[in-house]
């Protein structure tokens, strides 16, 4: 493991009052990897997300992020949209696109800092400046790239609002990539997919590894998905990690068998048939 | 036609329904029309007035059947005609049609059967198009409720109002001044409610106007309170003034060898605010497909989502709130310098709530929906003058049935701010 770590998550615990939902995280993640998070619900995945992002203060922790490139940061002390500024993009568990906004719209929004540059903070944009021009030519641009990656080139624009749900989960990747992101942190990414969709989700995945290079964090209960894409797996029960590896390596862990189905020898079930429910 | 036949309505359900309604309407009938008092010879006695309690009682039942029935029939097809015929409206397609309307704008002043009163009018429904055109930025594009905008209108007023009586500076030379006063005003309110939404923001942005409205009132020293103030200079052309007794270098009338009128005064101020309002919509039209303007929208659709794309949010609003106060402190100068007078009467809350009811009845979002508002807003009183004392019934009465059959706006449409270039010039 000689690759760059891109995320260092140390001693990550959060309380919310008496409970704590997450205590004493450690994790890494690194460019050109996808690193699956999964545990049982109420284990504090989606917690570890709103701690990266800025929608949680940590209660004790270090979370640096190293951007080929760029000063390391320290995200805990940062507000949420300076973290996206920084190079964190993320989707949302309940999508949370501008649904009354087209569907090219929504992928221009996610380039606003550029576009807000360029524009000279709207002064020259309200000139006509031709400097703004290019730039939303350029943006338009890699807006289109993305829509014809997710198959949505036809109904650009189109309401986001009206898509069905598995092109509404595509677009919102698609729209986090926008921002040009160093760390893209997708929760529960699959939710509600057919097993076709999931599969497209996966190359889909493996595509933005491979060709960005950038750093992917996954929240996933679909055990298809994690034991396909991801290269390495951290498994959180009741806010502790309990295990870590290659897929492999954790699902013929016992205590993750454990965290899932219980003590060994009531159940007969398998880690993936728990994953399916 | 199949629409009709698959919503099968009942008799039953409908004479229920009507039931229901007059009953209530009984209900609130009783005190309001039922009882009249006079006087009588042991001092004040009253009577009921069945008769008129029937008719109302009656007219509900028998307005609820028809509403009911015309829904059932025919609410669908106009519907689907009207989304049709806004959806066609296209900037692109109908710039000729923009064209001539804006042009007939420009000679409404001499075109004949046109007099002073039409000009006053049309002046007073520019002045709501503008406020309207102004608090879609904060309201339809931004998404904050805010119910206290005639404070910046006020301030914009009271800006020029002052600098113009106590420092002799001219309208021109105010404008700006007043409109900048207004946009900081708009930060100042803006940065305590920057966590607020819906609800809450509407009753504190409520609070903000009454505040500015009572300060007003009772600093005498500062703005004439109750009084107002007076004599407030009116805006001149380059210099020249629409008065009868003005230096003869000075006056409109004297420059360009004509008689004086008085009408002239009426015909400018027409002029100047018809330019003020296409500024006005020419600046939301632009700065609403600049990544600003997409901002505001998609943080009017989800605050979370913005965040998580780096879009900061405080800046965002603020600069929504400042702009919009901007061009209410702009209408506010006009006001001032239309009327040569202006106290804290004209800007109670009352001015706030019709300007929102013109933006939401327009279709939130909407330029031109303010346009069809504002006029509906302004002339309908005016139209009614006849009914007289009837004529805030039958406002209110048209104001229900927009609602009823357009709940969105009369112009709820909205357009995309950017679309993909066509395939073939790719």
């Amino acid at each position: 493991m000689s690759m760059r770590r891109l995320l260092d998550v140390e001693h990550l615990t959060m309380q919310f009052g008496g409970l704590t939902a997450i205590n004493d995280l450690n994790l890494v993640a690194r460019n050109r990897e996808i690193t699956a998070i999964i545990g049982p619900n109420g284990a504090g995945k989606t917690t570890v997300f709103n701690c990266l992002t800025g929608f949680y203060k940590p209660t004790v922790g270090r979370l640096s992020l190293s951007v080929p490139g760029r000063k390391e940061v320290y995200l805990e002390r940062m507000d949420d949209f300076q973290i996206a500024r920084a190079g964190v993009a993320r989707t949302f568990q309940n999508i949370r696109l501008f649904p009354a906004m087209s569907v090219l719209e929504n992928l221009i929004v996610a380039q606003h800092n550029e576009l807000m540059r360029a524009s000279m903070w709207s002064v020259g944009g309200l000139l006509g400046s031709r400097k703004y021009r290019k730039q939303e030519e350029l943006a338009i641009g890699v807006a289109s790239k993305w829509l014809d990656q997710i198959g949505l080139n036809g109904v650009a624009d189109k309401p986001a609002g009206d898509l069905p749900y598995g092109d509404q989960r595509r677009l919102e990747i698609a729209r986090a990539m926008c921002s040009k992101p160093a760390l893209l942190c997708l929760d529960e990414p699959a939710a509600g997919l057919n097993s076709q969709e999931s599969g497209e989700l996966n190359s889909l995945l493996c595509g933005i590894r491979d060709e960005h290079g950038i750093g992917i964090l996954l929240i996933e209960h679909d055990m298809d998905v994690v034991m396909n894409v991801s290269d390495q797996v951290v498994v959180l029960d009741h806010g502790q990690k309990i295990s870590a590896g290659s897929p492999t390596v954790v699902s013929e862990d016992p205590k993750v068998i454990n965290a899932y189905l219980g003590e060994p020898g009531e159940d007969p079930l398998s880690l993936e048939m728990a994953g399916r429910r | 036609m199949n629409n009709t036949q698959r919503k099968r309505f009942n008799i039953s359900s409908l004479l229920k329904e009507c039931f229901l309604i007059s009953a209530v309407a009984f209900v609130l009938a009783l005190p309001l029309i039922g009882f009249r008092t006079f006087n009588g010879n042991e001092g004040l006695d009253w009577n009921f007035r069945w008769g008129y309690l029937l008719i109302a009682v009656t007219a509900v039942f028998i307005g609820r059947a028809i509403l009911i029935l015309w829904r059932q029939i025919h609410f669908d097809v106009v519907e689907k005609y009207w989304l049709k015929k806004i959806k066609s409206l296209n900037p692109k397609k109908h710039t000729p049609f923009f064209a001539i309307s804006i042009g007939l704008l420009f000679i409404l002043p001499f075109m004949p059967e046109v007099d002073r009163r039409i000009v006053d009018l049309a002046t007073l429904v520019l002045i709501y198009v503008m406020l309207g055109w102004g608090l879609n930025i904060v309201v339809g594009l931004a998404g904050l409720l805010d119910l206290g905008y005639v404070a910046f209108y006020a301030v914009g007023a009271y800006t020029f109002a002052l600098l113009g009586t106590v420092h002799d500076w001219s309208f021109w030379g105010s404008l700006p001044v007043a409109g900048a006063v207004a946009a900081m005003f708009g930060v100042l309110l803006g940065y305590p409610v920057l966590r607020l939404r819906g609800d809450y923001l509407a009753i504190v942005t409520l609070g903000f106007g009454e505040i500015i409205r009572v300060v007003l009132t009772n600093w005498v020293e500062f703005s004439g309170g109750p009084n107002g103030i007076a004599g407030i200079p009116r805006p001149t052309l380059f210099g020249l003034e629409f008065t009868r007794r003005a230096p003869e270098e000075q006056s409109f009338h004297h420059y360009f060898g004509i008689d004086f009128s008085g009408d002239h005064r009426i015909i400018f101020l027409y002029y100047v605010i018809l330019v003020l309002a296409l500024l006005t919509n020419f600046f939301v039209l632009r700065i609403r497909k600049l990544p600003i303007g997409r901002a505001w929208e998609a943080l009017r659709e989800d605050e979370i989502a913005c965040r998580s794309l780096g879009i900061n949010p405080v800046n965002t609003k603020l600069s929504a709130f400042a702009l919009g106060a901007m061009f209410g402190g702009f209408a506010g100068a006009f006001f001032a310098s239309r009327n040569g007078f202006i106290s804290p009467e004209s800007f109670t809350f009352i001015e706030s709530a019709i300007i929102l009811a013109i933006v939401v009845l327009g279709g939130m979002g909407s330029q031109i929906g303010v346009v069809f508002a504002a006029s509906a807003i302004v002339l309908l009183p005016e139209l009614l003058r006849e009914f007289s004392e009837y004529r805030m019934l039958f406002f209110g009465m048209a104001m229900v049935l927009v609602m009823l059959w357009r709940p969105q706006g009369l112009m709820s449409h909205r357009r995309p701010t950017v679309v993909l270039p066509a395939m073939d010039s790719k």
